[in-house]
């Protein structure tokens, strides 16, 4: 069954609604590792073999983080820097990732509606994230859909505990094989998803 | 008792009057002393007359404790390195030197005896001059610098077997009982054991009596008793040297080369060095006060003549070695102009050769004349090609070789090295930037050396020590030496070494307004930062998410900077502030109240989502 790592990334997490709704619903499991990378590195200083050493025992690596100026917040961008590295990562000899698949949590403040060719951002998440696609194949791993919760600055607590619930329910899915990754490869997104039950 | 303290005065006066004179024109301490010594001479002023001799004698340990100072700056792998430079290059020199100023003096009429001693004795360069000069110029780390100390120091070790061989010369046998050492009526075989034993007993001491010997004076922390022992062990080894018939200079650089590599190396530089530069300032003043001029003025163009042409033969053949060595233009006359005087050698050999009767007494005073007039040129001589040489041919040639670097000193300097300048030392090897490092804790330094720190013992609030440890050179030095004597140590630097970054350790915030009050751009309070390490680590363990805790510290930190450049200039207001606990108090308070309207966390609202929800809610 695939290992699920998840990479957390949110430097105000006491401020965030949503994200810390979701944490709560990660499940406690053995085949799911959830890393809080702002509360392990507040210096910013990865222990990069140790990284590495957990990359290597996950099949999906789940990098979860608000979306800020179209991109993640710093220390994720400074994970990425470090641990996936020349000649590990990519590169003559960098083979450690392939194989692997990729894929983000993504919390938007804006509506579903600004990210389209005639909203407030003028392009798609999907042409925005393009630069995060690229960091994966070129350390061929596969790239799945992200799983995007938008409008979190307007959502409901209810709205939200429901999120969260789903969230949890496509974690233990994909370790337990209910989605197989080849399935979820032609998707635009992964919160739409109706999870099969058996 | 009175007469003694009328010669002092007459030496220093002259000393203190005609050297900063000398100086300001340009001519260097050298010339200085030699006229000094000869206004106070028998010719002009007649301050001091015949015992002028017995001065110079006294004065030649100047000679000798330069000596030991320049074995001390060389390591010895460097020495090692250097021998095959000494053999070549002072052979090189002395051989041919000697055998064309022999064929001269055979052209005067001298017997082939008399030619052959005096051909030796005017081969023998002054390695007080030389060196002296070559050191106030600083030009001791070039080519020429080190080519002259390898020639200098071949010399000084042929003086031995030459003084033997003379004897040979000898027409009459009339070696006196009393001349000779002891260890003169010995075979020769147990002769040759003395020396060996010597010479093993220097570096034998040196490693393992002496430096053990200096940690106890050093714990005793008082500074005369140091200087005391230094100077023992420089007389100390000289006579043992002269016991054995070897040449002190020769027996005290073994020491130093020996001593060069130990924790002290730097307290014994600073502590010598007033004293080498006093014998030898002496030395110099007695050589002049020694220039016979009624001889001279007897004969005026035979003296005269024969010194140029002596000087000319060693110049020309030094430039001769020079070129073949390689060294350029400007290298090549320097090492020519540097060694081509008759040394101070010269005295010992002539009045050996007088004794032993080679040449007659008018012969030996002539040459002794000639001697002295030779080292009261060379400083003139150095001045033309200095002036009016180099500049005009040397320059095309002086960027070509680079200079040949037998010392390599730190551009670091750290200054204490207990358990804040250690860590920090450390930080600073890991990275590649080694540091020459003092400390005045004895016990520690001895640690730290087993640790394989190259660390000196000495108080670096003296400017003296940390010029040996080569401040001119440096670029930056670190403050880590107790608070309380940080602002002596900045005050020092200020005033000697302006050039150098100051990096500077404080106890607390009062440490550090006497610090600014001294213009320390870079002040490092010691309990700032662990504190705030420690607040930041106990809201972590309240709960805080870390990284929002390490964000509050870094915000405390620039907070609190800018609090305490605050209240300094506030302070600054106050005439005569007394550091009162009543004041320390009140600042408390003001910094308790600022702290108040102070919320760390506010400055990171670009991550709060809050603001943005009620901004979208308000929409």
């Amino acid at each position: 069954m695939p290992r699920i790592l998840i990479l957390f990334a949110h430097p105000r997490l006491e401020k965030s609604r949503i994200n810390k709704a979701m944490i709560r619903q990660v499940p406690t499991h053995r085949d799911i590792t959830f890393r809080d990378l702002y509360e392990l590195y507040p210096d910013f200083n990865v222990d990069i073999a140790a990284e590495q050493a957990l990359l290597a025992a996950h099949d999906i690596v789940v990098l979860h983080h608000p979306f800020y100026w179209y991109s993640m917040p710093p220390l994720l961008k400074q994970y990425i820097d470090l641990v996936y590295a020349f000649g590990w990562a990519y590169g003559p000899g960098g083979t450690a990732l392939k194989g692997k698949a990729q894929f983000h949590v993504i919390s938007t403040g804006g509506a579903e509606v600004a990210y389209t060719p005639d909203g407030f951002h003028g392009h798609t998440l999907k042409e925005f994230m393009l630069p995060l696609k690229r960091t994966a194949t070129l350390c061929g791993m596969s790239w799945l859909p992200p799983y995007v919760v938008h409008g979190t600055n307007r959502v409901s607590d209810a709205e939200l505990e429901q999120a969260a619930r789903h969230y949890h329910d496509v974690l233990l899915a994909l370790t337990d094989g209910r989605l197989g990754l080849q399935t979820l490869t032609g998707l635009d997104r992964l919160d739409m998803i109706t999870i099969p039950t058996t | 008792m009175a007469s003694f303290l009328a010669d002092a005065v007459v030496y220093l006066g002259a000393a203190v009057v005609c050297v900063p004179v000398a100086k300001r024109l340009g001519l260097g301490s050298v010339l200085g002393y030699l006229l000094a010594g000869i206004v106070i001479g028998p010719f002009l002023l007649g301050f001091i007359g015949e015992e002028g001799k017995d001065i110079m004698h006294f004065a030649e340990f100047g000679v000798v404790m330069m000596l030991f100072l320049v074995g001390l700056e060389l390591e010895p792998a460097l020495f090692w390195k250097m021998r095959k430079q000494v053999l070549g290059l002072g052979s090189s020199q002395l051989v041919p030197t000697a055998l064309v100023l022999a064929a001269l003096a055979l052209l005067l009429g001298f017997t082939w005896q008399g030619a052959v001693a005096a051909g030796l004795a005017f081969a023998m360069s002054s390695t007080a001059i030389a060196l002296q000069s070559l050191k106030e110029k600083g030009l001791m780390h070039t080519s020429a610098g080190q080519g002259s100390f390898a020639v200098l120091l071949f010399q000084d070790i042929a003086v031995i077997p030459i003084l033997a061989l003379l004897p040979l010369l000898a027409t009459t046998n009339v070696i006196a009982a009393d001349g000779g050492h002891w260890i003169d009526t010995l075979p020769g075989w147990q002769r040759t054991l003395a020396v060996l034993v010597a010479v093993g007993a220097v570096v034998a001491l040196g490693r393992y009596v002496v430096v053990p010997l200096l940690r106890v004076v050093a714990r005793t922390r008082l500074r005369e008793l140091f200087v005391a022992s230094s100077l023992l062990l420089v007389v100390g080894i000289a006579l043992m040297m002269e016991t054995v018939g070897l040449s002190p200079a020769l027996g005290t650089f073994l020491a130093g080369v020996v001593l060069a590599n130990s924790e002290y190396k730097h307290e014994l530089e600073s502590d010598l060095d007033p004293f080498k530069g006093l014998l030898l300032g002496l030395f110099f003043m007695a050589v002049g006060a020694s220039i016979n001029f009624d001889l001279i003025a007897g004969a005026p163009g035979t003296i005269i003549g024969i010194t140029l042409l002596v000087m000319l033969v060693k110049m020309v053949l030094l430039l001769l070695i020079g070129r073949r060595s390689g060294f350029g233009f400007d290298q090549n006359v320097l090492f020519a102009v540097g060694l081509g005087q008759v040394g101070e050698f010269a005295f010992v050999l002539l009045a050996f050769i007088a004794q032993l009767a080679i040449l007659d007494a008018h012969w030996t005073d002539t040459l002794m004349a000639i001697t002295a007039l030779s080292m009261t040129l060379t400083p003139l001589f150095m001045l033309v090609s200095e002036k009016l040489i180099l500049p005009r041919f040397g320059t095309v040639q002086a960027e070509e070789r680079p200079a040949d670097e037998v010392e390599v000193r730190h551009k670091v300097i750290i200054a204490g090295f207990g358990h804040f300048g250690s860590t920090l030392g450390r930080l600073l090897r890991a990275n590649g930037v080694e540091a020459t490092i003092l400390d005045n804790d004895s016990d520690q330094v001895d640690l730290l050396r087993k640790l394989g720190f190259k660390v000196y013992y000495g108080d670096a609030t003296r400017h003296d020590l940390l010029e040996a440890a080569g401040a001119h050179e440096a670029e930056l030095l670190v403050c880590a030496i107790a608070p309380e004597a940080a602002p002596a140590l900045v005050e020092t630097v200020h005033k000697h070494f302006p050039h150098l970054k100051l990096h500077v350790r404080s106890r607390n915030r009062m440490d550090a307004y006497e610090l600014m009050d001294q213009g320390v751009l870079h002040i490092h309070r010691e309990t700032l930062d662990t504190a705030i390490h420690m607040g930041v680590s106990v809201l972590q363990d309240l709960g805080m998410r870390h990284y929002t805790a390490h964000r509050a510290g870094q915000n405390f930190r620039r907070y609190d900077e800018a609090a305490l450049k605050e209240l300094a200039a506030k302070r600054g207001d106050k005439v005569d502030y007394i550091t009162s606990v009543r004041e320390k108090i009140a600042e408390q308070e003001e910094l308790l109240r600022k702290d108040l309207h102070h919320d760390p966390s506010h400055s990171d609202h670009a991550w709060d989502s809050e603001e943005m929800r009620d901004a979208a809610k308000g929409r």
